[in-house]
């Protein structure tokens, strides 16, 4: 066994903020890469809600477009909710969250990483969901600004979510309390992206569409900056 | 090195510390013993700055807690019964997540030194998954080593291992607290603790009840002293 020399230099915490983020967004997608364990949940949970749909509910054409929206977003909700929890717990459950927060580096570095990759989570699984969705609906959902309100909400979505998280997961009760914390928060931001989404679906003229969108904006910005600032505190004893 | 004066830490109305004074010189190699409920893990993640302390004053290397947190966690390793690794990354993706996070220059250098001190060089493509208790309780010694700290904080390193991983373990212990680092270990282990400290202290009912170096046991064994530190 060799002796181990002295050879690195402490790091200014500040420096490695952004490159703090960048390992723990690669850390989670190499990992999940490999396992798929994340992705596979929620994707097989995503089709498996619109599939029940679109039994349950034999519409026109019109009326599937009044409701996709409103089925779209309560698919990607309940699947991101699947996502999230999953992912806070697999940090939690080899006690892998104390590494994180053991590391030098502004603890905000870890929550934008942590967003970062359940983000790309939900774009996997809605970038396999709509083209399905098209087929099985009949319905073009390949437009600019629908795809917008998607990306949009997501990110509103798992700021918020990756916060709660983290809360939830420090308890035994955390697969049921994510939902009942997540769910009230992040009202908002699904009525604005359902009704945006169904603004694009229905064609509705452009000023009916934009105060949701900025609505949509003003969310995730607000969130954003809440958890920005009491993330250190919710990961904190 | 580290400086703990009036500590307490509460939890809701339960007090789990109760006010502990607790100095540590450079390059001391401390147990801290006790028995289960002690407040040993609680008072060791107030030193990894993964808890805030209710009460009292914490300073490691000249740096007070929580005030300056990253500054202390720039400077001190932990290891504890958790590996803190990731089953599904190989050794090399792990120790390089974290040399990312630790800001660590030369890299790929430093996590070959490290994988050879820990005896783990041969498995660096392999899964964690993969590997025993043991190795991967080295690879979290490697994982904490890494960014080179002046300050080792040991959590039950011992829990769950055979006897050969807790030999093999003693040998990683010992070439990381011959390097010249503060090392403070909590244990139930007490012939380990005798065979690896140069200092014991006795934490009971949240507070440190005894304090004795090698030489101070005199002719008594640990086990004596620390039956008597609980008793009295």
């Amino acid at each position: 066994m060799a002796e181990g020399t002295l050879t690195t230099t402490h790091r200014p915490a500040k420096s490695s903020f952004w490159k703090a983020i960048a390992a723990v967004a690669w850390k989670d997608l190499a990992a999940e890469l490999r396992s798929r364990e994340l992705l596979s949940a929620m994707l097989v949970f995503s089709l498996l809600v619109i599939l029940i749909f679109n039994f349950a509910l034999e519409l026109d054409i019109t009326t599937r477009r009044s409701v996709t929206s409103g089925v779209l977003w309560t698919t990607f909700a309940f699947a991101g909710t699947i996502g999230l929890n999953r992912s806070m717990a697999i940090e939690k459950d080899r006690g892998c969250l104390d590494g994180l927060l053991l590391a030098p580096v502004d603890r905000s570095a870890i929550y934008f990483g942590k967003v970062i990759s359940n983000l790309a989570f939900m774009l996997i699984v809605e970038a396999i969901v709509l083209p399905v969705y098209s087929v099985l609906y009949n319905i073009n959902l390949f437009q600019p600004g629908l795809l917008l309100v998607i990306l949009l909400g997501s990110i509103g979505y798992t700021a918020v979510g990756t916060l709660l998280a983290s809360m939830a997961v420090q308890t035994r009760t955390r697969d049921v309390l994510l939902p009942i914390l997540l769910f009230p928060v992040v009202v908002p931001i699904l009525i604005a992206a359902v009704k945006a989404s169904g603004g694009y679906l229905t064609n509705a003229r452009m000023d009916e569409i934009l105060p949701w969108l900025n609505l949509l904006i003003a969310y995730d910005v607000i969130f954003t900056a809440i958890a920005f600032m009491v993330f250190d505190y919710v990961v904190e004893e | 090195m580290i400086e703990v004066k009036k500590l307490v830490k509460r939890f809701g109305l339960k007090t789990v510390l109760r006010g502990v004074d607790f100095q540590v010189q450079p390059g001391e190699f401390v147990a801290l013993l006790g028995p289960n409920g002690a407040g040993k893990t609680t008072f060791l993640r107030i030193l990894a700055s993964l808890s805030r302390p209710s009460l009292g004053s914490v300073d490691i290397a000249g740096y007070s807690l929580p005030k300056q947190a990253a500054a202390v966690r720039a400077r001190l390793g932990v290891v504890s019964h958790l590996p803190l690794l990731y089953p599904d990354l190989t050794a090399e993706e792990n120790l390089t997540f974290y040399a990312r996070m630790y800001g660590i220059q030369n890299a790929d250098a430093r996590i070959t030194e490290v994988l050879e001190m820990v005896g783990l060089e041969q498995r660096r493509k392999d899964l964690v998954r993969t590997f025993s208790r043991g190795m991967q309780q080295r690879l979290a010694i490697g994982r904490a080593v890494l960014h080179d700290p002046d300050v080792m904080l040991f959590d039950e390193p011992y829990t769950g291992l055979d006897q050969d991983a807790s030999s093999m373990l003693d040998g990683v212990l010992q070439t990381v607290a011959g390097q010249g680092r503060t090392v403070v270990m909590t244990s139930h282990d007490l012939a380990r603790a005798e065979d690896l400290a140069t200092r014991f202290d006795i934490l009971s009912r949240g507070v440190i009840a005894a304090s004795s170096t090698r030489e101070g046991l005199g002719k008594n064994n640990l086990l004596t002293f620390y039956k008597q530190a609980l008793a009295g």
